[in-house]
Formats: C-alpha cells, structure tokens, sequence
C-alpha cells in the first residue's frame, strides 16, 4: 500500500512526530510504499538543523533526516508553514526539502492512504 | 504524472481526476494556528480543483461565527476568508448539529451558507471520501 503521512506537531513537545517516525519505519520495513511525509503546522521544526537536544536524547530531526537517506523517503516541508517559524534554506536540515502545500495534495490524490499525525 | 498546475488551467472544467478531499476544522479559531492553517490548505485544494468538503465540528463551529473581531487580539482576521471558499468552487459546507447546539449557536449565527449535519450523517459523509485531513 501506498501511504502519505502529514506531521502537524514539532518535534519534542508532542508525540505526533515520534509516532509518525514509528509509524514510517514499520510502514517501510513492512513492504509498504511512503510515499511522501509531509511536515505542516509545527510540524516542519522537524526540519530545523539547528536543534541540538541532549545527547541522551532522541534527535528527531536527525532520525527522520536518515529515513530519507537510507529509503529516499520524499521530506517534504510547507514553504509557508515554515517561513512563518523561520525555517528556510539557510536551516533545513538534511534530507528534507522546502516546497508547497500543492505537493501535498498531488501525493494525497496518487497515494492508498494519508495518514495525518498530529493534536 | 506531472503535477498538475491550475494556473494553466483557465476554463471552468470540472477536474474528471478530481479526488473526495473532507477538510475537518475543529478547533477554536485563535487559540492556536490550526484552523488558519487548515483553512489555507483548503484553498490550496481548491486552487487544484479537488472536489473539497469542509466539516466543521467541536470547537471548530466558532471559526465561522459572525462578529469575530481578531484585531483585537492582534492576530490575523482570517474569518473573512471563509466568505472567499465560494471563488474556489468549495460549496459544501457542514456544520455538526451536535456541536452547534451544545455551544448554544444557530444557523444564524455562522458567516457563511452552510448545511446542518448530525454526527451519524457526517460519520457517513466521510465513509464517501479518498481523502480527509485535519490539522
């Protein structure tokens, strides 16, 4: 099956993010196709390269930056969404990608399932 | 398949690929930025010639009340917008009985035309969908 995921909640403050990572990685490990996860609301923080959580900590940022390395997941994150909390090219983090909420209803119309995390 | 672009599309055709998309807005319209923000990806949806519901239910009701005044909390006046839904070929428009009615509101007292719908109708409304969204 073909999945969309959307994260609506940033990273650390909610367990959305958490969540949609599990559920992505199970998704994938299982014979499923991602075919994009897309990061709106709080969301796209997921992407801000500059959080530095303890080093006892998970680093969302960086486990959702490998899931694009390692299965070239599509990261995608809201262009307006993310200006609006001061996430730009000079912060993305690696693995994800700046774009428009048109991405998002492009991958809604050629995917099985949207599966949305969020409050 | 390339990504379809609506500003190349001037006519008035219906979109034959066009998908079931159900927007559920329900949330309280400036407590948080959910509802604006679910409110510009309906238009976006719009834009691309989705066949788009929008359902609004729990605290969500409030973000179609008339007389909302969000200056004064120096937040973005985004109610008005709702009236624009029309211009993006958004028509059906709900609003959960149930909700409305344990707020004490009426179809009166909502800005734009919309349908009184139980939570059974809606809960039936969304088994016809491809795709629902929240935020």
């Amino acid at each position: 099956m073909k999945f969309t995921v959307i994260v609506n909640e940033g990273p650390f403050i909610h367990q959305a993010s958490d969540s949609a990572l599990h559920f992505v990685k199970a998704a994938i490990e299982t014979g499923h196709e991602v075919e994009q996860v897309f990061f709106y609301c709080d969301g796209v923080k997921n992407a801000n390269k500059l959080s530095a959580p303890q080093s006892d900590d998970r680093n969302l940022v960086k486990l959702w930056g490998a899931v694009n390395t390692e299965h070239g997941t599509d990261l995608v994150v809201c262009v307006a969404a993310a200006l609006r909390r001061g996430i730009t090219d000079v912060n993305v983090a690696e693995g994800f990608r700046i774009s428009g909420l048109g991405q998002v209803m492009q991958a809604c119309c050629d995917s099985d399932r949207i599966v949305t995390f969020g409050d | 398949m390339s990504e379809y672009d609506p500003a190349l599309d001037e006519d008035d055709d219906v979109n034959e690929d066009a998908q079931k998309f159900m927007f559920v807005n329900r949330k309280a319209p400036y407590g948080s930025i959910h509802m604006h923000e679910l409110q510009e990806m309906m238009l976006i949806c719009g834009a691309y010639e989705q066949d788009v519901t929008a359902v609004f239910m729990d605290d969500g009701v409030y973000a179609i009340k008339k007389g909302q005044q969000g200056a004064a909390l120096n937040m973005k006046h985004f109610s008005p917008t709702y009236r624009a839904l029309d211009g993006y070929d958004i028509e059906k428009l709900y609003v959960e009985k149930e909700s409305m009615e344990a707020r004490g509101l009426t179809p009166d007292d909502f800005l734009v035309d919309i349908e009184i719908k139980t939570a059974a109708e809606i809960g039936a409304l969304m088994e016809e969908q491809d795709v629902i969204l929240t935020a």
